[in-house]
C-alpha cells in the first residue's frame, strides 16, 4: 500500500510538472557540461530522468496506456516484432531503458536530432516519428502497457 | 540641316524627360531611400501587425502581415473554398445555409475586430455579407468562421458590422429600404408609403461570442450606408450615415443627389433597451438561419429562427435623432475620445465634424429645425463642432491615430488627407495610386489607436503592377505616419476587392493560436480515433468509411463492395497531433472538392460513384517523404451486385 502511494505521488508529481508539449530548454555551456557528466546516454534526452518500475503492473495504467496506444500509436507500431512505419513494440522494454522510451515519446523532435539510437531508427524507417502531443503522464501509461505487452505481470 | 535635326532630337528628348518626370512613377520614384528597410521583415522574423482585409466580392477575409504586406491566409467566410473543402465537406455545408437555401457566395465589405472598453481584445473578427444579409464571426484562435447569422428584414447588409465599446452588440443596418411587414408585394413607386429601413442589434455573448438578434429598429425609408458606435462619453449611442433622403427608387445617381443635406442618424440604443425591457417590442414572423460551427464535433449546424422583436422608432421618437449632413454621407466615423463624429459627404465641398456634447445639448433644448417622419432633425449648426474646409474631392472614410489626428480617404482626388480633429486644420496630404476607397490605421476605429501606419485600399490599380490581361490584381499601399509627413513605403497586391480592413498588434493574438485539435476531445459522430476504429459500414445505399490518416497511409486503403448508386461518405480523421501536419483527401471523379483535415480533426467528403471499376484516392497535402505512397483503391461494382463489403490496410494475403 505504502509503495503504491509512493508511485502514485511520484506519478502525480511527474504528471503535474509535465507541460502538454515538452519544451526544448536551452542550457548554457557550463550547465551543459555539468549535465553531461551525470547524464546516462541510454536514457535518452528529455525531461524524464528517472523512472521507478514496480511489479505487479498497475492495471489501470495498462488500460489507459492501451487506449492511448490505439488512438495515437497503433497506426505505425504493431505489438509484435513486425516493422510497419515504425518498429514493432515487442521486447522494446527489454531493449530500451524506460526513460529512453518516455523521452522518445514526449520529446521526439530533439531525440531524432540528437540521440544516436533514435537517429539509427530514423535511418532504418526513413520516417520521422511524429510528435503525438503525449504528456509525460500519458507516456508513463504507455510504458506500463508496453511492459505488459512484453510479458511482465 | 544636320545640326538643326540634332537640335530637334535633343529638344524632343528633353521634352520627353520633363514630361516623364511629371508622371507619378512606381514606388521607386516616389518613396524615399529608407522605405525598403522599413518594410523588410527578414526571413524567419515576424510582422508586427496582423491586417484583416475584406475580400469584397470573393466573400472571404484575407490575413496579411504588416509592414511586409505578406499574405498568410485567405479565410472562407461567405464563400466556398475547394482548397480546404469549406462548403463542400458535409460538416461545413450548413455554414452557408440561409432562408433562401444554400448560398455559396457573397460580398464581404467590412471586418470588425471585437473590443473591450473600446480597445482591441483580439477575440473575434466579424464580417458582413452585403448581398444576402448575414453577419459572420471568425474565431481568432483558429482563424475560422465559427458562426453566421442571417439578418431578416434587410435589403442588403452594407451598414454592418459595427460594434459597441464592449462588443455588447454588433449592428447590421440595411442599405436598401424595402417593403416590410405582411404585405411586401407593392408597386416600386410606392416607396415613400411602403418602404422602411431596418437596423438589427445582434447581441454577442461575452463568454462564447455566440450571436442572437436581440431586436430590430424599424426606421424611415431611405438608404443606410455606414455606421460607428459611440465610445467613452458617447457609449450607448450609435451613428449611421443615411443617403437618399429624397426617397428615390430609380436612377439614384441623379435622383438621390438633389438634397443639399442628408442625415447622420443618432441612435440612443440604451433607450431602446429600456423600451424593450418594458415589453414595448413587437414580435414579427420572419425566417432566418443561424449557423454555428462546433469545434468538438468538427461540424456545423444550421437552425431556422422564425421570430424577431421590432421597435418602430416612429412610435418612440426619443430613440432616434437626425443630424443634417452635406450631400450623401458615406463614412460616419467616431474619434478615439468618443466626442467627435466625422461625416463624409461623397459630393460635399466641406467635411463636417459633429460634437457629441453639442448634440446632447441640442436634444435637451429641443434645438430642432424640423422633423422627418416625426423624428426630430437637430439644427446643423447646433450639432457642429466645425467643418474641414476644402479637404479634397469625394471624402469617404476616416481613421484616427493616438495623437489627435484624423486620416481621411478621398476617392475622386485620390489621396489621403491628414488633419487635426480639434483644430480642423489640414496637416498633410499624399497621393494614392489610384482612387482610394477605405483606409486603415491599426486600431484606428478604437479608443486606443496603435498608429504607426495608414494603409490605403485602392479601387483602381491600372499600371502599378505587371499586367495580367483585362483583370488586374487589386492593391493596397502602406504609408508611415510616424513623422509629421506621411511617407509611402510599399505597394502590395490583395485578393478580391478590398473594402474596409482592420489591423492589430500580432502580440494580441499570436500566442493564442490553436495548433492542433486534441484527438481525445474529438466528438465527431463518425470519428475514427485510432486505426482500430477504422471501418466501413453500409446502411442501405449509404456507405460510411471511417478512415484514418497518419504519415503516410490511409486506413482502410483497400475497399470493396461499393456499388454504383451508393452515397459513399469518407469520414477522414487525421490522427496526427503535431502542428502543421494536415492531410488531404481526394477521390477520382468526386464532383465536389478535396477536403483538408487538420491534426485531430474529422471531415467528410461525399462521393457518388457512377461507373464500375477500381477508383484511386490519395492524400493531397504533401506530408512526408512517403506522401506519394499515401494512396488507396475503392472497388465499385454494378448496382445490385453481390461483391462483399471488405476493407483492409496492409493485407497482402490475396496477392497472387
Amino acid at each position: 500500500m505504502k509503495k503504491l502511494m509512493t508511485v502514485l505521488v511520484a506519478a502525480a508529481i511527474l504528471a503535474a510538472c509535465a507541460p502538454d508539449k515538452p519544451q526544448v530548454s536551452e542550457t548554457t555551456g557550463a550547465m551543459k557540461s555539468a549535465v553531461e557528466e551525470v547524464t546516462d546516454p541510454t536514457k535518452g534526452i528529455g525531461q524524464v530522468k528517472n523512472v521507478t518500475l514496480h511489479n505487479p503492473l498497475d492495471a489501470e495504467r495498462v488500460q489507459r496506456g492501451l487506449d492511448i496506444y490505439e488512438m495515437k500509436c497503433s497506426a505505425c507500431h504493431k505489438l509484435d516484432d513486425q516493422r510497419v512505419v515504425g518498429p514493432g513494440f515487442q521486447d522494446i522494454t527489454k531493449r530500451r531503458k524506460p526513460e529512453w522510451i518516455m523521452n522518445m515519446i514526449t520529446n521526439v523532435d530533439v531525440m531524432l536530432d540528437e540521440d544516436e539510437e533514435a537517429q539509427k531508427l530514423l535511418e532504418l524507417c526513413l520516417m520521422r516519428m511524429p510528435n503525438q502531443n503525449v504528456s509525460i503522464g500519458d507516456a508513463r501509461d504507455i510504458l506500463e502497457f508496453m511492459r505488459q505487452n512484453d510479458g511482465e505481470k | 540641316m544636320k545640326i538643326s535635326r540634332i537640335i530637334l532630337l535633343v529638344s524632343i528628348a528633353s521634352l520627353l524627360i520633363v514630361l516623364n518626370s511629371c508622371k507619378p512613377k512606381g514606388p521607386v520614384g516616389v518613396t524615399t531611400g529608407d522605405a525598403a528597410s522599413k518594410v523588410y521583415v527578414a526571413p524567419g522574423q515576424y510582422d508586427e501587425f496582423y491586417n484583416f482585409v475584406s475580400g469584397g466580392f470573393n466573400g472571404q477575409m484575407a490575413v496579411y502581415g504588416l509592414p511586409s504586406g505578406r499574405l498568410f491566409r485567405n479565410i472562407p467566410v461567405f464563400s466556398e473554398d475547394p482548397m480546404s473543402g469549406w462548403g463542400y465537406s458535409e460538416e461545413t455545408k450548413p455554414m452557408l445555409m440561409t432562408s433562401h437555401g444554400y448560398i455559396p457566395w457573397d460580398d464581404l465589405h467590412h471586418p470588425a475586430l471585437s473590443t473591450t472598453k473600446g480597445e482591441h481584445d483580439g477575440r473575434w473578427l466579424f464580417g458582413n455579407a452585403n448581398n444576402t444579409p448575414r453577419v459572420a464571426r471568425i474565431d481568432l484562435t483558429t482563424f475560422r468562421t465559427a458562426e453566421i447569422i442571417e439578418i431578416p428584414n434587410s435589403g442588403g447588409n452594407h451598414s454592418s458590422p459595427f460594434i459597441t465599446e464592449n462588443t455588447e452588440y454588433v449592428v447590421a443596418g440595411t442599405r436598401f429600404s424595402i417593403p416590410l411587414g405582411d404585405n411586401r408585394d407593392v408597386p416600386i413607386s410606392s416607396y415613400k408609403e411602403n418602404f422602411k429601413g431596418s437596423i438589427s442589434f445582434i447581441k454577442v455573448n461575452p463568454e462564447t461570442g455566440r450571436m442572437n438578434i436581440e431586436f430590430q429598429l424599424r426606421t424611415p425609408g431611405f438608404n443606410y450606408d455606414l455606421s460607428r458606435a459611440g465610445k467613452g462619453p458617447s457609449h450607448g449611442w450609435f451613428f449611421f450615415s443615411c443617403y437618399n433622403t429624397e426617397q428615390a427608387y430609380t436612377l439614384l445617381e441623379v435622383n438621390a443627389s438633389r438634397n443639399d443635406k442628408d442625415f447622420i442618424m443618432a441612435v440612443n440604443w440604451k433607450k431602446a433597451e429600456e423600451y424593450l425591457a418594458q415589453g414595448k417590442g413587437k414580435k414579427e414572423k420572419v425566417k432566418y438561419a443561424h449557423n454555428v460551427y462546433d469545434e468538438r464535433t468538427h461540424s456545423a449546424t444550421s437552425k431556422m429562427i422564425e421570430e424577431v422583436t421590432v421597435l418602430d422608432v416612429m412610435e418612440f421618437p426619443d430613440i432616434v435623432y437626425f443630424i443634417p449632413c452635406p450631400k450623401s454621407p458615406h463614412g460616419c466615423d467616431v474619434d478615439p475620445s468618443g466626442e467627435f463624429i466625422v461625416g463624409s459627404g461623397k459630393l460635399a465641398a466641406v467635411m463636417p465634424v459633429f460634437s457629441f456634447g453639442k448634440i446632447q445639448t441640442a436634444i435637451t433644448n429641443k434645438d430642432y429645425e424640423g422633423d422627418f417622419d416625426g423624428i426630430p432633425v437637430i439644427r446643423y449648426e447646433s450639432a457642429l463642432h466645425g467643418e474641414v474646409k476644402k479637404p479634397g474631392l469625394g471624402p469617404l472614410h476616416t481613421e484616427f491615430d493616438a495623437k489627435g489626428n484624423a486620416y481621411t480617404s478621398f476617392f475622386v482626388s485620390s489621396e489621403i488627407v491628414k488633419w487635426n480633429v480639434k483644430t480642423l486644420e489640414i496637416l498633410d496630404r499624399v497621393p494614392t495610386y489610384y482612387s482610394i476607397g477605405h483606409l486603415c490605421v491599426p486600431g484606428g476605429p478604437t479608443a486606443k489607436p496603435h498608429g504607426k501606419y495608414v494603409i490605403a485600399y485602392n479601387k483602381i490599380t491600372k499600371d502599378r503592377y505587371l499586367p495580367t490581361g483585362p483583370e488586374l490584381t487589386q492593391s493596397a499601399q502602406l504609408y508611415s505616419i510616424e513623422g509629421d509627413k506621411m511617407q509611402l513605403l510599399l505597394d502590395f497586391p490583395t485578393i478580391g476587392e478590398p473594402h474596409y480592413a482592420e489591423a492589430l498588434p500580432a502580440s494580441l493574438i499570436k500566442d493564442k493560436s490553436v495548433k492542433i485539435y486534441p484527438i481525445e476531445h474529438n466528438e465527431h459522430p463518425y470519428a475514427a480515433k485510432g486505426e482500430k476504429m477504422a471501418r466501413v459500414e453500409r446502411k442501405g445505399n449509404d456507405v460510411h468509411v471511417y478512415m484514418t490518416a497518419i504519415r503516410s497511409h490511409l486506413t482502410p486503403d483497400n475497399i470493396e463492395g461499393i456499388r454504383v448508386g451508393d452515397n459513399v461518405y469518407f469520414h477522414v480523421t487525421n490522427l496526427e497531433q503535431d502542428w502543421d501536419v494536415p492531410h488531404g483527401f481526394a477521390i477520382k471523379g468526386a464532383t465536389n472538392a478535396e477536403i483538408l483535415i487538420m491534426p485531430g480533426e474529422t471531415q467528410t467528403l461525399l462521393w457518388k460513384p457512377l461507373t464500375p471499376g477500381v477508383v484511386p484516392f490519395y492524400c493531397t497535402d504533401f506530408c512526408s517523404a512517403l506522401h506519394q505512397e499515401m494512396q488507396g483503391y475503392a472497388r465499385v461494382s454494378p448496382a445490385g451486385s453481390n461483391t462483399p463489403l471488405k476493407f483492409s490496410t496492409g493485407d497482402t494475403g490475396g496477392q497472387k
